[in-house]
């Protein structure tokens, strides 16, 4: 019974938290107070579910709960509710406070979730601050997750975010759904902080496990989301099917050992075929669009139709690369287009595309530059200049997968 | 109701190179912006040079130490300012946006308000 309620609050707390905490901050005006509310509910769902069973709609009886809280806090403390930042100027907290308690079925309710995504990412917080707050307070995750998700310390993090939260309150940065004009701005920003977590959650940058599952399936959760928010959109739609086509290999990226498989190596059984099929769908209906996103997922496509790793129609990979490093070039594009040269054949022809890549700042810290060079070194039998290769890129994952993977190839050069 | 200062910083030396036509051009897209700007605009001045500033600081004992020169040296200068009155950000920048600064930009700070004694 005890574990059934805590099984159905977790999923709650998956699902649900940013429609709660969506409706709440609607109500009461203040992230951290709204924050404080939606904890305490969920709290108070742990024991009550044990006793009475688990509702019937978790996240109405959550957002009842949260709001109830929200309400009785404001008017235990009237001084403090006029100090409360404004979030909102245009319906004054007194006149709708007892209405707002009785509109959760609103269809409305998915727009309080953009205002929350929209707040979380305003251009006029910096990127990181938009990632970490989005993680924070669309995700639910705790700040000591966040910070490990961006390598720092938990105290930098909670400055972070605690510094975000004042801008939001002390420049006024409205709880609003942004308007046509500037949405298209917003949703770049929306898209970037998605992906992001996404490419965090898929291979972790640190840590024991190559997949932070949890990251993975809010990134998802997010992108279908938006998705159905604004359907109409290429960009949302080519990411969601981005996330769809790339995680679909999650089950085949380690092997029953743990041993990191490369896309070469993968049994291709294990892919999701539900997702492949829901992806691929999805970029057909994008791919008029060749926003960056769209085409990557067209990438992934492609490698997702391949019943074998041979049957991988190189020609189709390079020939979408191309189109990618035209649309929307960048370190990252020009890289993963030298990898696929080097796999379609030409080797020699990959590393001469990979060396001036060497110069760039921003592939500095990137292992896969050296792991890719490495590879092809090793191919054409330039063993010494491999193995120095895939010393310097492990110098740069602290994932333990990871550098399993290249300690083994390094042992297989070395012996 | 918020409200915002507006801080122009541009380029003193492309300023100082105007030609009394580009003088008068510049004059004639503040007016503009006063315009658009209408009630939301609470007040602005131009300043004088930075070359004209005086910074007052004090020193390790409290005394006053008194430098030629403005603030912080940069290339891009603060030369103006606006105070406006807006519903929240995303308008105050709506109207921002509109404050010519051809050299440079504007900076958008909330006023802090503080509580009445």
């Amino acid at each position: 019974m005890t574990t059934t309620a805590a099984a159905a609050v977790e999923q709650a707390h998956r699902r649900e938290w940013a429609f709660v905490l969506a409706a709440t901050v609607r109500l009461v005006r203040d992230f951290d107070l709204a924050e404080e509310c939606v904890q305490d509910a969920y709290a108070t769902a742990l024991t009550t579910w044990a006793s009475d069973g688990v509702p019937a709609r978790p996240g109405a009886w959550l957002t009842t709960v949260a709001r109830r809280r929200g309400l009785d806090l404001l008017r235990r403390d009237s001084t403090f509710r006029r100090a409360l930042p404004q979030l909102v100027v245009d319906e004054p907290v007194a006149d709708t406070a007892e209405l707002a308690l009785a509109d959760l079925d609103d269809p409305a309710i998915p727009d309080d979730r953009l205002r929350l995504i929209s707040t979380c990412c305003h251009p006029a917080l910096a990127p990181q601050a938009q990632v970490a707050l989005t993680l924070r307070l669309v995700c639910g995750v705790t700040t000591a997750e966040v910070a490990r998700a961006f390598l720092v310390s938990e105290s930098t993090m909670a400055a972070r975010i605690t510094r975000a939260k004042k801008k939001i309150a002390v420049a006024a940065i409205p709880y609003r759904v942004p308007s046509v004009r500037e949405l298209p701005q917003r949703l770049d920003s929306i898209c970037a902080v998605i992906h992001l977590l996404f490419t965090t959650g898929h291979t972790a940058p640190a840590g024991e496990v190559l997949v932070r599952a949890d990251l993975v399936d809010r990134s998802l959760q997010l992108a279908r989301m938006m998705h159905a928010l604004v359907p109409g959109d290429p960009s949302v739609a080519g990411l969601l099917a981005l996330i769809l086509l790339t995680d679909a290999r999650r089950a085949a990226r380690v092997d029953d050992d743990g041993n990191l498989c490369t896309l070469e190596h993968q049994d291709r059984e294990r892919w999701d075929r539900t997702a492949i099929a829901e992806g691929i769908a999805l970029v057909k209906h994008a791919l008029p669009h060749t926003d960056r996103y769209t085409l990557q997922a067209a990438i992934a496509a492609v490698h997702d139709e391949a019943p074998t790793w041979a049957d991988t129609d190189w020609r189709e990979i390079i020939g979408l690369y191309r189109l990618l490093l035209r649309e929307s070039p960048s370190p990252v594009a020009l890289l993963n287009h030298a990898i696929a040269v080097g796999l379609a054949g030409d080797p020699a022809q990959a590393l001469a595309l990979l060396d001036p890549l060497g110069a760039e700042p921003a592939l500095a810290t990137y292992g896969y530059l050296d792991a890719a060079r490495a590879a092809f070194l090793a191919e054409l039998g330039r063993t010494d200049e491999a193995i120095a290769a895939y010393e310097s890129a492990l110098l740069l994952t602290d994932n333990a997968v990871e550098r399993a993977h290249l300690s083994g190839k390094l042992v297989a050069l070395t012996s | 109701m918020s409200q915002y200062l507006v801080l122009i910083y541009g380029d003193e030396a492309t300023y100082a190179a105007y030609s009394p036509a580009e003088s008068d051009d510049m004059l004639a897209a503040h007016r503009t912006f006063q315009q658009i700007a209408g009630a939301a605009n609470l007040g602005g001045q131009a300043l004088q040079p930075t070359v004209t500033a005086t910074t007052i600081r004090h020193d390790a004992n409290g005394e006053v130490v008194i430098t030629d020169g403005p603030f912080a040296e940069a290339k891009e200068a603060l030369g103006g300012y606006y105070l406006l009155e807006a519903p929240d950000l995303d308008a105050a920048i709506a109207i921002a946006a509109q404050v010519p600064a051809p050299t440079g930009g504007v900076e958008v700070r909330p006023i802090q308000v503080f509580a009445q004694p």
